[in-house]
């Protein structure tokens, strides 16, 4: 009982800010959730298919990258002008560094690249273009140098998003390197 | 902490029980909203454009270096595709480095850095590193022109092909982004002159160590000339030194210390994962034994092999996380994941007699210490 004045009165103080942060995080969500949408995350994190009116996001897999059931096991071979190739899906990448595929997005706790970045290390990963801010370096055609030039706050917002939108179970595989 | 266990222990006294108890929780809930972990941001100032004009020399056309700066060599230094290196610090005229903090030791502002690289006795580059007014570091690296002549200011994105190296690959001055994803990655920038490594006795079996150049910077140096103040008088009697088991240990985790402590320790961004490969000067125990040893890898890189479970097996260094992403460069596995175009042999070598030899020593260095 004696504490009983000490605990209100914390209670009191936190209080009227747990709304408001609730308030605050749902913000952040829904901001992240359009700069996602405007910054073209979509056009390679999630698989793409032929819909009625033509090639579209599969939204039921959304942001959950290259599909581990498409297997590719080289580059291709192109001949020039052309530099590259991509897959139907939009996932898969072809050019001098090899074969990249776009990175599961989700928050499965298996397969999700994200599931082991502290909100810090994903904004490092945007600004220095490495996994998980210092590792190694993320491969094209990932737009980093432009994603780095977000702010701190919207990058937040981009992870807060990302941390909660449905979980996909989908293990992308590893890159290739270039052919020697 | 400290602050919650003090308020703790004044909570189970009868007195100011109320107060404390009060206190206590306003302190948690303010601490609770305003914990915000900091985020590294980018140096704005702009460095200048030539080496000549950071005042390492005294006069460019001999290249002759300023004596008032002191060159000085860490005992165990960051390999880079076997580069031969000199460096220099130049403190302010005055001005000194506060060592109460033998972690991190605190640079006066004015502080410049160089460490040149030369290949095969060509300059190659010269990085820079001046602490400013705010307390922030610029950042900077000159490429040197092939006749060694001149030394311009490398564009933030770095610079390839800066020289030939074995097998087809050459030497990349790294970017900005990549300087700071080293310096950044602990709780000081500067990795190469700290208590550890300049200790008064350096470890003789230190891979690539260098010869201490005149006039011999240690620590016993910097705190007789008054350059150094504050470090802990314990440090100058008993100089820091790798804990180890045996010779061959000491120089394997001090190799690790040099080479992937500065991203792999416990302030960092990365200490998530759980690797701890600094050494530090005041802890007791070995982090970096026991965050490898037996120790589970915790998310294998692209590329590596599946057998390899644990960052260390011991007695199996083929089947060791560490070795696997030590001798790569493949560029998704390699480590150290940038700085390096070249697998570095001798500490590949280095590593793998570690880890053949661990665990037969460790069960006898601990027979022996439960002996005592």
């Amino acid at each position: 009982m004696r504490l009983a004045l000490p605990l209100m009165l914390t209670i009191a103080l936190l209080v009227p800010s747990i709304a408001p942060a609730q308030d605050t995080t749902s913000a952040q969500v829904k901001r992240g959730e359009y700069l996602v949408t405007v910054g073209g995350c979509h056009d390679c994190h999630t698989p793409w298919i032929i819909g009625s009116g033509g090639p579209e996001p599969d939204m039921k897999r959304a942001l959950s990258g290259h599909p581990q059931d498409i297997t590719i096991t080289a580059p291709a071979t192109v001949s020039p002008p052309w530099g590259g190739a991509m897959t139907p899906s939009s996932t898969g990448w072809s050019g001098p560094w090899g074969v990249s595929f776009s990175a599961n997005l989700t928050p499965d706790p298996e397969t999700g690249v994200l599931r082991d970045f502290t909100e810090q290390q994903f904004i490092q990963t945007m600004r220095t273009g490495r996994h998980q801010g210092q590792g190694r370096q993320i491969l094209p055609p990932m737009p980093w140098p432009n994603y780095g030039q977000m702010t701190d706050d919207d990058l937040k917002a981009v992870f807060a998003y990302l941390r909660q939108i449905p979980p996909v179970k989908n293990k992308v595989p590893d890159p290739i390197p270039p052919k020697r | 902490m400290a602050k919650v266990t003090a308020i703790t222990e004044q909570l189970r006294s009868n007195q100011g029980r109320h107060s404390a108890a009060v206190g206590a929780m306003l302190i948690l809930t303010f601490g609770l909203l305003k914990s915000v972990s900091a985020v590294p941001q980018p140096a704005t100032a702009n460095p200048p454009a030539t080496l000549k004009d950071t005042g390492l020399y005294t006069d460019f056309g001999t290249l002759l270096v300023d004596p008032a700066h002191l060159t000085f060599a860490p005992q165990y230094p960051l390999w880079s595709d076997g580069a031969t290196k000199r460096r220099w610090i130049s403190l302010p005229p005055g001005k000194v480095i506060d060592g109460s903090d033998p972690e991190v030791w605190i640079f006066p502002v004015g502080t410049r850095f160089w460490k040149e690289f030369s290949f095969n006795g060509q300059r190659v580059e010269t990085r820079y590193l001046e602490r400013r007014a705010d307390g922030s570091w610029l950042y900077a690296a000159y490429a040197w022109s092939p006749d060694g002549r001149e030394a311009h200011l490398v564009p933030v994105r770095g610079k390839r092909g800066a020289y030939p190296l074995a097998g087809g690959r050459s030497h990349t001055i790294p970017g900005m982004t990549d300087c700071k994803a080293c310096h950044q990655g602990g709780a000081s920038e500067i990795l190469g002159f700290s208590t550890l490594q300049l200790s008064s006795e350096p470890d003789p079996g230190s891979l690539h160590a260098e010869l201490r150049p005149d006039p011999g910077v240690d620590l016993k140096y910097l705190v007789d000339r008054g350059l150094l103040v504050g470090l802990p008088k314990t440090l100058l009697e008993t100089p820091p030194r790798v804990a180890a088991a045996t010779a061959t240990e000491r120089a394997a985790l001090g190799y690790m210390h040099g080479n992937c402590g500065h991203c792999h320790n416990d302030q960092g961004s990365l200490r998530n994962i759980g690797l701890f490969l600094r050494q530090g000067v005041k802890d007791a125990g070995q982090p970096a034994i026991d965050s490898t040893v037996n120790h589970p890898v915790k998310k294998p890189a692209p590329g590596q092999s599946p057998d390899a479970v644990l960052r260390v097996e011991p007695e199996h260094p083929e089947r060791s996380g560490i070795m696997q992403r030590v001798g790569s460069r493949y560029p998704a596995l390699q480590m150290p994941p940038l700085g390096t175009e070249l697998v570095d042999d001798e500490a590949v070598a280095l590593l793998y007699r570690w880890i053949s030899e661990t665990a037969p020593l460790r069960k006898e260095a601990h027979i022996e210490q439960k002996g005592r």
